[in-house]
């Protein structure tokens, strides 16, 4: 029985005009209402907010104390214990990211909502663009989280790099939004059927992109294509800052650019799979 | 028809309009205009095309072929600007269930750009019978209340043209009253536009100032419904409809 009972419908209810404040283009208000969507949430669902922190925290605390019996193996080897924790933290901001992209598109598949908002006055960029700084919120959340558990349990204190590791940070995430949109088109395209993309597209990429090891450990044919990806080049340039060295400034250009081409390439296929949606009518059968 | 302007710009025009997916033609070349304040039911049967049309008016769907206007302005090309001027709801897409009915509305109020959120919500929910729901989580809602919140959703920025699919299919014969003499209402107080389907016949006769009968991706008949049931000799548009839908016999204009 309902806690609280409705009245009945009565059309002699005042209801004030609506006071409307439209903002063609990009609209931060827009943007604001799908993120109050995401973050209503989260607020709502205890469950779901430690969804976010359990899994890196439990691959932290795999990952680390592995290192850490690894370091004791080979006597007391600190950098191996500063690589996989490092790795595994950079690697959790970019697998964060790119799946908040895509998951964000899911909840509103899985709440048949997509209708309602593809057919307010949003637009695909902004509706992008709010997923892409919800992974932004939450990896700021996780990243701080991971920073000081290992610090408190492996005595590893990513901060005293400073600001060396940031634009590898700051390229893992335009790849991260990069593979998020393009798995979201995927999911698009290709139906319900295919969310599993969500969770498991990033990792096809992981053996390549050298997270936990050198990517001169790779056969040298798979070298050649590990450089091809925005996140090889980021780990590697982690690695040179974990280890002491200066920041290898190419690495940051190399990530750059193929992280422009990246970026170039999902805003083409997003495009093309919503002129494909438009046309066959894949925002109406996506919920079925 | 109270309050509507025929001489105005259309608040929808669609001239020739075809969409075909492969070779399977869904709206055979179809032209209709709305008028400002018009109330229009589109009827037809499963499959006609009515869904493949909202779709189009609202640019979720690209037509094959053929021109859509909404205030004026083409559709999809002027997407963002008709979107912010109309709403739509429908029984066969929901709110997200796992927020409140306060965060829905706040979240689409924002979509819209509405300034004085609350006091619309505030408004609107008392009118459909939801006041004092604001905190209640929207999947506990029953299906009619879920249908009431949807129109509320669908009214919060005040449009200019609503279109609605089925809008009272969940609801109650009492309920489904209300809720057209709701709509009636807000009709004549802001002068908008509504153009819905249903496959309530006798709802249709009593709510729209003008009917757009669809069949097999054509309109067969349009004009006020005792107009068309003439035309058509038939003594109700449930009576039409069946024989469209039933036997699939072919119903003719004498």
């Amino acid at each position: 029985m309902s806690a609280v009972r409705a009245a009945a419908p009565g059309p002699t209810s005042p209801v004030p005009p609506a006071e409307i404040a439209l903002r063609p283009g990009i609209s931060a208000g827009r943007i604001v209402a799908l993120l109050l969507r995401q973050l209503f949430l989260y607020r709502r669902s205890m469950i779901r907010s430690l969804e976010i922190i359990y899994w890196p925290v439990l691959d932290l605390l795999v990952w680390g104390f592995l290192s850490v019996y690894v370091a004791r193996l080979r006597g007391g080897a600190g950098v191996a214990v500063a690589f996989l924790i490092g790795g595994m933290i950079l690697w959790d901001i970019f697998f964060r990211v790119q799946q908040a992209i895509s998951v964000s598109f899911l909840e509103d598949v899985w709440t048949r909502n997509l209708v309602n908002v593809f057919v307010s006055p949003i637009s695909t960029v902004e509706f992008l663009l709010a997923t892409m700084l919800l992974g932004v919120m939450k990896i700021v959340v996780i990243g701080f989280l991971l920073a000081a558990l290992a610090l408190a349990l492996y005595a590893f204190n990513i901060f005293q790099y400073g600001l060396g590791l940031l634009p590898f940070v700051l390229n893992l995430i335009l790849a991260a939004w990069g593979m998020g949109i393009i798995t979201t088109a995927l999911i698009l395209r290709f139906g319900q059927g295919a969310e599993a993309l969500a969770w498991a597209l990033a990792f096809l990429f992981q053996p390549f992109s050298a997270v936990f090891y050198p990517v001169a450990v790779l056969p040298p044919a798979l070298q050649a294509a590990a450089w091809i990806l925005p996140t090889t080049h980021a780990f590697e340039g982690m690695r040179a800052v974990l280890a002491g060295r200066a920041v290898p400034w190419a690495h940051v250009g190399w990530a750059a650019v193929e992280n422009a081409v990246l970026l170039g390439l999902a805003a083409a296929v997003f495009a093309w799979v919503m002129r494909i949606a438009r046309e066959t009518g894949l925002l109406l059968r996506t919920e079925g | 028809m109270a309050g509507v302007d025929q001489h105005a710009v259309p608040a929808i025009a669609v001239e020739q309009l075809t969409k075909a997916f492969g070779r399977l033609v869904v709206v055979d070349d179809i032209s209709f205009s709305v008028a400002p304040g018009e109330i229009v039911g589109f009827l037809g049967p499963n499959g006609a095309g009515k869904t493949t049309t909202l779709a189009m008016l609202l640019g979720l769907l690209r037509p094959t072929r053929g021109r859509v206007r909404v205030l004026g302005l083409p559709m999809p090309q002027a997407r963002q600007r008709v979107l912010a001027r109309v709403n739509f709801t429908s029984p066969y897409v929901s709110l997200p269930g796992n927020l409140s009915v306060r965060e829905n509305l706040t979240v689409f109020a924002r979509l819209y750009g509405v300034r004085n959120a609350r006091s619309r919500m505030e408004g609107l929910l008392a009118r459909f019978g939801l006041a004092g729901m604001e905190g209640r989580t929207t999947g506990r809602l029953s299906s009619g209340e879920s249908t009431r919140l949807g129109l509320v959703k669908a009214l919060l920025n005040d449009p200019q043209v609503l279109f609605l699919d089925e809008p009272t299919a969940s609801l109650d014969p009492d309920g489904a009253e209300r809720v057209r003499e709701i709509l009636r209402q807000i009709r004549a107080e802001r002068g908008m536009t509504i153009f819905y389907t249903s496959h309530n016949m006798q709802e249709v006769e009593r709510l729209s100032d003008r009917i757009l009968f669809l069949h097999r991706g054509r309109v067969i008949a349009e004009g006020p419904p005792r107009d068309v049931l003439r035309r058509f000799e038939r003594d109700t548009l449930e009576r039409m409809f069946l024989d469209l839908a039933r036997e699939g016999q072919e119903v003719s204009a004498p």
